[in-house]
């Protein structure tokens, strides 16, 4: 089943991963060409060969719900024939969906602590050079201030994309995002408003970011009525979610998982698309139960998927083998405010059973929200308690972090309970 | 009296800045810091106040408290005609003031709050600005949208909460105004967010063809306000990308109940202008003609320059801080009396219009007669407008589709209110002063013929947006 190709990949993936975490510490990109030996319990897929991601042209181009935004006004939509893809990783194509945004609306502007060199994790690599320094900015390091500047850009009709460095240091930022931003539609009767305003910023674990380069903030924001908050877990889906956020009349929080960033890499179409907010995403159909998640773990759940499937043999005895051909649907919400109550809602109609995953901690987070209004509106179908894998409700501890996600076996393991009850 | 108090609450500056001399800096060169291009000096010296010497930023003045031109100044260029509007409205501003307090402390308004005394820092900046320079306030300024031509009865309409409130459709408290048509952006009530939003709007301003070097953006705030990180941020913003940004700080002595002493260290707002390479200017915020002066220098600076300035107005907060805060339980009722009779901004400036020909007692007599009656005339028309439609409870929360959550809560509040609207005694009362609820009180929003298909059915949808307006029982 795990091809020459696939181990190659794996390996692969490794080295990226392991070199983008030396990004963090400084240190120099390691070029081992040491041969390692198969890992003992076999090979599971992980980011690098993900079945979720789309790695040929033809994929690329079927993306689900994809729009595209060609502005050759009047040219018959082309569809296959004229369009092309390109490999890329995330960053390269929340830099690639910002080029293109700066090119087709001459009031957009980049902006945020060092993003004119191409920003710590290069997601503006080359964009200062190519639309100037007017349009492409440092700010200074403040991110009350970063929020404020774009509010204020936006409420005079341009279009601001901030950048906050991590998501951890979005909060000296809440008071203007949650009081102001998500307000000021409401707040003037309609006569202002900030719709132009995205607020990128990097999210979640990546290996060893200790407190306050891991969080996942998005449940704070669940509860603040007028801003959107989406999280792509792709190369193609941060390119056109990103495009539909900063285009979207509403001010949107696009939260980027920072472990993708050079790990997910997919054919993106190098066109101009978009994808729909407010929208959920099945990626696996199923009927016996629902598998919800967004960002990072989806690729988590994925590998719990193939070990319900086809178990290590260390882990067989824990899933018994009634259960390995259970078809499980694995969901990926993207956006987190509104969230998609109607695709959710279809799934868990037919399969009666929901896990939900997050990495943010438990109490409160936005597991808490969709499960209460889940079993408002499906009591009678639910054949199992919603389950919910999350963090837990401790900060992010750098030494614990592999016992505080909820990986693959946690996961794996509420879908065994939940599938048992 | 003025000068007694006037150094008694700046007492506590003057005496932190008695150790500065300048010190030595020697010709020749003693090498270099990677860091800066300042000179190096062999003493040992600490800084302190920006100007040396243990002196404050002078306060520039045009007029004494008798209306006089004091030695050395000038008066700025000034028509009869713009001086008359000036002084208008700044009668109008404590003729406003004394209805909508009064009316507050007879329960027709929740809330309301004063511009006492601080009537030539605001109608000064406003006459100094163009009219179509971004204004973001804080939320003492309705003498900005005055002098623009807003009109009583808007600002009369917000405070109600009316249907005709176009500031925030009743949703917001009083005094937070706002409208695009004037240039000036909404209120709201967390202090100083306006500020580095401000910045935003200049760089907008300059990144805009038709407005570059023609306009700037105009920012509102009071001393208490410029301690929030938000002001830090703000000028900080302003100054380092270079955002034609005017601040203009309210130097009233406090922030409800806080002295300025309790505020800050130094020597008040204007010191920190040039902290953040900001031109800078401090003001008497009492004397019109000054703040004009200095808000036409400080906006062509801005406008020409492309960049940020500060401008601090000293003035005095006669009033009490709003109608839920009774200031003399922490200051002195005599402290207030005395700076109403000695330093009073329109007295000045009426003694000024008379010396030069331009105001007459008689014309005082009808200009007050006219305004009391123009206000009062709007009062009573505002108090009998009926409030928005219920539905705007729920709109402009997103632009564009509606999210389900929303459209379902409001479908909740629909039914409940088909459920006890007529029984609930409370609920019945308040439906009755929203717009179309007279007789039949059951207004209702009525969802994409969820709730109640033959309703829909018999009503035209209007504006084909996703909810209508429908009587659920037949009157």
């Amino acid at each position: 089943m795990i091809s020459p190709h696939s181990l190659a990949a794996t390996h692969a993936a490794k080295r990226r991963i392991s070199a983008h975490t030396r990004v963090l510490c400084g240190a120099r990109r390691a070029e081992s060409t040491k041969a390692e030996p198969p890992p003992a319990g076999g090979h599971l897929p992980g980011i690098a060969t993900s079945k979720l991601l789309r790695t040929t042209r033809d994929a690329a181009l079927r993306t689900p719900g994809i729009s595209w935004k060609d502005d050759d006004g009047g040219a018959p939509t082309r569809e296959f024939g004229g369009r092309e893809t390109r490999k890329m990783n995330v960053y390269q194509a929340v830099r690639d969906a910002m080029s293109i945004a700066l090119m087709k609306d001459e009031t957009a502007v980049v902006f945020g602590e060092d993003v004119a060199f191409g920003g710590v994790f290069r997601c503006t690599m080359g964009l200062a050079e190519e639309f100037g320094r007017e349009r492409v900015f440092n700010t200074p390091l403040s991110e009350q201030g970063i929020a404020g500047f774009g509010i204020g850009l936006a409420a005079m009709g341009h279009t601001a994309i901030a950048e906050i460095q991590f998501a951890d240091y979005i909060f000296p930022a809440f008071d203007q995002l949650v009081n102001e931003a998500a307000k000021y539609r409401y707040r003037s009767g309609g006569q202002f408003n900030v719709g132009g305003l995205t607020v990128r910023t990097p999210t979640m674990s990546v290996g060893h970011g200790g407190l306050y380069h891991s969080q996942s903030p998005e449940g704070f924001f669940m509860g603040a009525a007028g801003l959107k908050v989406v999280i792509p877990r792709s190369p193609i889906q941060a390119k056109g979610l990103l495009l539909s956020s900063i285009r979207d009349p509403n001010p949107v929080i696009f939260m980027e998982p920072k472990i993708l960033y050079r790990s997910a890499i997919e054919q993106v179409p190098i066109d101009d698309f978009e994808l729909p907010l407010g929208r959920a995403e099945t990626m696996v159909p199923g009927s016996d139960l629902t598998l919800l998640t967004w960002g990072t773990p989806v690729y988590h759940c994925e590998t719990a998927l193939s070990m319900l499937a086809n178990p290590p043999a260390q882990l067989a005895p824990h899933v018994p083998s009634a259960l390995r051909t259970a078809k499980i649907e694995l969901i990926d919400l993207r956006t987190i405010l509104p969230w998609d109550v109607e695709t959710v809602m279809e799934s868990v109609h037919r399969t009666g059973r929901l896990v939900i995953v997050h990495e943010a901690s438990r109490t409160a987070g936005v597991g808490a929200e969709i499960a209460a209004e889940v079993q408002k509106k499906a009591f009678l179908k639910l054949n199992a308690p919603v389950r919910r894998v999350t963090g837990w409700d401790t900060p992010v501890g750098l030494q614990y972090e592999k016992f505080y996600m909820p990986d693959a076996v946690r996961i794996l393991d509420s879908i065994v309970e939940t599938l048992t009850y | 009296m003025f000068r007694v108090l006037s150094r008694r609450r700046l007492a506590p500056l003057a005496r932190r800045n008695i150790t500065t001399t300048t010190p030595h800096i020697p010709q020749e060169s003693l090498g270099d810091i990677p860091t800066t291009q300042s000179p190096i000096t062999s003493t040992l010296h600490f800084f302190n106040s920006v100007t040396g010497e243990g002196k404050q930023i002078p306060s520039y003045r045009v007029l004494d408290g008798a209306g006089n031109v004091i030695p050395g100044a000038e008066i700025p260029e000034i028509s009869r005609d713009t001086a008359r509007k000036i002084y208008e409205t700044m009668v109008l501003l404590p003729t406003m003031d004394n209805l909508l307090y009064n009316i507050q402390r007879q329960g027709k308004i929740s809330f309301y709050m004063t511009a006492y005394g601080e009537e030539a820092t605001i109608v000064g900046t406003a006459a100094g600005l163009a009219m179509d320079d971004e204004v973001l306030g804080q939320y003492r300024e309705m003498g900005v949208l005055l002098w623009r031509g807003w009109g009583i009865d808007s600002a009369m309409s917000q405070c109600f909460g009316n249907e005709e409130d176009f500031s925030s459709k009743g949703r917001q408290m009083p005094v937070h105004w706002g409208s695009p048509a004037h240039h000036f952006h909404t209120i709201s009530s967390p202090l100083a967010t306006q500020i580095p939003q401000a910045a935003g709007v200049a760089y907008a301003l300059r990144r805009d063809p038709f407005r570059r070097g023609k306009s700037c953006a105009a920012v509102y705030f009071g001393e208490g306000a410029a301690s929030e990180g938000d002001f830090h941020a703000g000028m900080l913003f302003a100054s380092t990308i270079p955002s034609p940004t005017l601040f203009i700080a309210r130097n009233n002595g406090f922030a409800i109940s806080t002295p300025a002493s309790e505020q800050y260290f130094g020597d008040g707002i204007a010191a920190r202008g040039p902290a953040y390479g900001v031109d800078t200017i401090r003001v008497d915020g009492n004397d019109v003609l000054a703040v004009l002066a200095a808000t036409r220098e400080a906006r062509k600076r801005c406008v020409e320059g492309g960049r940020a300035v500060l401008l601090e107005a000293m003035t005095y907060r006669v009033s009490h801080h709003s109608t839920s805060d009774d200031s003399f339980a922490y200051r002195p009722r005599q402290e207030v009396e005395d700076r109403k009779r000695i330093d009073n901004p329109i007295a000045r400036f009426r003694l000024f219009l008379h010396s030069q020909g331009w105001w007459t007692d008689g014309e005082e007599e009808e200009l007050k007669a006219r305004l009391k009656k123009d206000v009062m005339t709007a009062f009573k028309r505002a108090e009998g407008v009926k409030r928005h439609e219920l539905k705007e409870l729920f709109t402009d929360v997103y632009g564009g589709e509606e999210p389900w959550h929303l459209k379902e809560q409001r479908e909740e509040l629909a039914g409940l209110i088909k459920k006890y609207g007529a029984d609930w005694e409370p609920w019945r009362s308040e439906l009755k002063k929203f717009k179309d609820n007279d007789e039949q009180l059951q207004f209702v929003l009525v969802s994409s013929g969820i709730l109640n298909q033959e309703v829909n059915k018999r009503l035209p949808n209007r504006g084909g947006t996703e909810h209508i307006l429908a009587p659920l029982r037949p009157a």
